[in-house]
């Protein structure tokens, strides 16, 4: 009978002088033999220095059968961590950089570890990060908030200001234009969260813009849209239409019941719900009001859609319906045949996720996964689908629906409109591909 | 109850009712107390936009002549002599031509095999060049550049790109006039779906359930080199739960891999070591451990340096202030934002290794 898992041999049972004769002269009968008889001892030596109160004739396993020192000693204090961390064992779910990708890091992206989230909200510390003239931790007493512009009264506000106002709490998803971006020609990164970890959902604090822009009598008349400014070095810039500007967005100080990280512009961002992560200025310094759109670097230069003709689309921010298997996924391996369940998450910039299709034949064949509660407008949705597998080779994939009743398209689909070098809002179907080992990769079908 | 004296004194109370009962209305939103008004030198400090329209540009100019001293010193460390380095940014000059500046429309944009799209190839209003380089250049001394360099600077980066002649003075004066030969000028489009919620989108999918696609193919797999291109991804998931990461230092596996648990360790606090001040200081955008970059190779410096009395300081002071002339066209930006412990400490290390 096993229990659990087999475990690993111990650590250095091989004598220095065996591995280097083995590596030297190859495998044979009498070194096969000198190897058993050092695992052996091995084995023997872990078993007697085992743990007190172990039970030899016992049978199973020794976490269950032994004391642990969890259960015999004193364990810590209440605040010995005054703001808390995650557990030592959850030291591989980072934050990380793709390699490659920038050189300089102040002008980079963190994508955030998509493969190990559970539920819908991003955790504080491992919202992605996206700079681009490295990140500063703001003072709060010495930020200010100005509206200027086509407004009658040209006002200046302080954290305390803003922090009076009737403030709401809303769940969104964030996502960077760019995000999956680098597959638009090939696949080119191996797991989810490089191919989708310039993603977060969070719940954002603030007061609506609309209270703000009445405050100050915004001209709703001549005012189409606002230019929103950064107090970074990059003085981030970007143009919202004024219908937008007015239905949902929000200049807001907390995110997760906390004030926001300073990676993610503490102590004021903007929040625009279903359009693109640029659009969040972090750092919130100004809002302008005017009557024209105001073409700033990162709506003429970047964030911009070349088309096969060489038109470049402006103003593309709207991030689309999407969805992606967060497990198993690229990069992932499956510990044996058995019962599994594909999980991940669903979004539309345009409101709430219908549906969601998951297929593990490449498309061929699909069935309708569960979507579990909430659902929000503009918010990442999950979704679980039960699974046996059977040990063959399998492509998993997803495609989502939102209530407008758009559907997640293929690669193909989107290259037929757009061409190839795209860079930004690459919504499409990804497809993992499950091989006999358990291993996961990354492909793209059709 | 009083008679006013005379009907100017009448009005001049009217005229006095009326503007306190206004400024009542303004001050007194629903949200009493909340927020003040901004001064003008408070927005003139900080409306800094430029628009495609030139509002908010403010008065100036500059020669090329300066505009490439200030080139040389501030900008070619990133972004090369030529404006066509790709070493640190994608380059900003390139790719357009004279016909493309007739039309506004840059033609190699059709081209599939243009490697690279240059800023000058993309960027269809200059005032957009003048507010970026005005607002966030030098990239680690943003808003240092006075206005009349910042002239200087974009005509000279015009002129590289030959849309203004080598000896040209832009301003605000003839900055329309300039925008004219902008080579995409009329590159971009605002007709589509995804600038509004209720916009059209582009692609329409639909939702096959069953025998959809029978003949499954693959278009593109992860290249083999990419497969630990960053880094090992099973110390990128948890050790345990329904999915391990996979051992991408090895080679696929053809069985199951061990199933033991990975031990992990907090990531050390990086920010304290000189690698990690390297890092936290962007030096490695120029400098790398061993290979010419932008810069010289920090071996390349330990083994010019290598037993100077002097040469602490001397570096110190190259950090520090900049330098040029030693390692090749392209100066060493100055680094007054680095703290000086920083700067000792980054020396240091770079000289010696500890």
């Amino acid at each position: 009978m096993q229990f659990g898992r087999v475990k690993k041999a111990p650590e250095n049972y091989v004598s220095k002088d065996l591995f280097a004769d083995v590596a030297e002269n190859g495998m044979d009968e009498t070194r096969r033999g000198f190897l058993r008889k050092s695992f052996l001892t091995a084995l023997g030596a872990a078993a007697t220095g085992g743990v007190m109160g172990s039970v030899e004739a016992a049978e199973g396993e020794k976490v269950i059968l032994e004391k642990q020192s969890w259960q015999t000693t004193l364990g810590q204090p209440v605040a010995a961590r005054p703001y808390g961390m995650p557990s030592q064992w959850e030291a591989a779910l980072q934050r990380r950089e793709s390699p490659g990708l920038t050189r300089v890091s102040a002008a980079s992206v963190a994508f955030a570890p998509l493969q190990g989230f559970f539920g819908i909200i991003t955790p504080s510390g491992l919202h992605f990060e996206r700079h681009h003239q490295g990140w500063y931790d703001i003072d709060p007493a010495q930020h200010r908030l100005m509206i200027n512009g086509l407004v009658k009264e040209e006002k200046v506000f302080t954290m305390d200001d803003l922090m009076r106002l009737p403030a709401v709490s809303r769940i969104h998803f964030i996502e960077c234009g760019a995000n999956t971006g680098l597959e638009w020609g090939n696949v080119a990164v191996p797991s989810v969260q490089y191919t989708h970890g310039m993603l977060s959902c969070c719940e954002f604090t603030g007061v609506p813009l609309s209270t703000l822009l009445d405050m100050c009598g915004a001209d709703l008349k001549k005012g189409k849209y606002i230019l929103a400014e950064g107090g970074d070095g990059s003085g981030m810039t970007r143009t919202i239409p004024m219908d937008a500007a007015l239905k949902d967005v929000l200049v807001c100080w907390a995110m997760n019941g906390e004030m926001l990280r300073p990676e993610n512009g503490y102590p004021l961002r903007l929040v625009v719900p279903g359009i693109q992560g640029v659009s969040w200025v972090k750092w919130l310094r100004r809002l302008e009001v005017g009557d024209m759109p105001y073409a700033s670097k990162d709506e003429a230069v970047h964030y911009i859609d070349l088309l096969p003709n060489g038109l470049h689309r402006q103003y593309t921010t709207i991030q689309e319906c999407k969805s992606v298997i967060t497990t198993p996924s690229g990069g992932q391996q499956l510990l044996d045949k058995g019962f599994y369940n594909i999980t991940g998450l669903a979004w539309s910039g345009r409101g709430k996720i219908k549906h969601v299709d998951i297929s593990v034949d490449g498309g061929n064949n699909w069935k309708r996964a569960r979507l579990e509660t909430p659902i929000l407008s503009k918010a990442v949705t999950r979704f679980n689908m039960d699974w046996t597998w059977d040990g063959s080779p399998a492509i998993l994939m997803s495609r989502a629906t939102d209530e407008t009743g758009y559907v997640q398209p293929m690669i193909k689909q989107l290259r037929e409109v757009r061409g190839t070098r795209s860079i930004y809002h690459n919504n499409s179907i990804q497809a993992w591909k499950l091989d006999v080992n358990g291993e996961l990769s990354n492909v793209q079908v059709g | 109850m009083y008679k006013l004296a005379n009907p100017l004194m009448r009005k001049l109370l009217l005229v006095g009712v009326f503007l306190s009962f206004s400024t009542l209305s303004l001050a007194q939103s629903k949200y009493e107390g909340i927020g003040r008004q901004a001064t003008k030198d408070e927005i003139a400090a900080w409306d800094i936009d430029v628009r495609p329209d030139f509002k908010g540009l403010p008065k100036g100019s500059g020669t090329t002549a300066r505009g490439q001293e200030v080139w040389e010193s501030r900008c070619a460390s990133c972004h090369g002599t030529f404006g066509e380095s790709n070493e640190v940014f994608t380059p900003i000059v390139g790719g357009t031509t004279k016909e493309d500046m007739q039309t506004g429309r840059v033609a190699s944009l059709t081209n599939p095999k243009q490697p690279q799209r240059t800023t000058l190839m993309k960027v269809a209003t200059v005032s957009t060049l003048w507010d970026y380089i005005h607002r966030a250049m030098p990239w680690n001394a943003p808003r240092t550049l006075t206005v009349d360099d910042t002239y200087a600077v974009l005509g000279y980066v015009l002129s590289m790109a030959e849309i203004v002649p080598d000896d040209f003075t832009l301003s605000d004066q003839n900055i329309a006039e300039v925008q004219k030969l902008m080579p995409n000028r009329n590159g971009m489009t605002q007709s589509h779906g995804l600038w509004n919620e209720g916009g059209k989108p582009d692609v329409k999918a639909t939702a096959c359930m069953s025998d959809c696609s029978k003949h499954v193919t693959i278009g593109s797999t992860l290249p083999d080199y990419a497969r630990n291109a960053h880094d090992n991804l099973a110390l990128q998931n948890r050790a345990f739960g329904a999915f391990r990461g996979a051992d991408t230092s090895k080679p696929p596996a053809n069985k199951l891999p061990e199933k033991g648990g990975f031990v992990l360790t907090l990531a050390s606090a990086e920010s304290v070591t000189p690698a990690g001040l390297f890092k936290k200081h962007n030096c490695a955008t120029c400098h790398a451990p061993a290979s010419r970059a932008i810069g010289p190779a920090i071996s390349e410096i330990a083994a010019k340096y290598k037993g100077q009395a002097d040469a602490m300081k001397k570096l110190n002071q190259k950090v520090k202030l900049g330098g040029a002339g030693v390692w090749g066209a392209i100066p060493m930006p100055p680094h007054a934002h680095v703290p000086d412990g920083d700067i000792d400490t980054l020396v240091r290390w770079v000289l010696t290794g500890q």
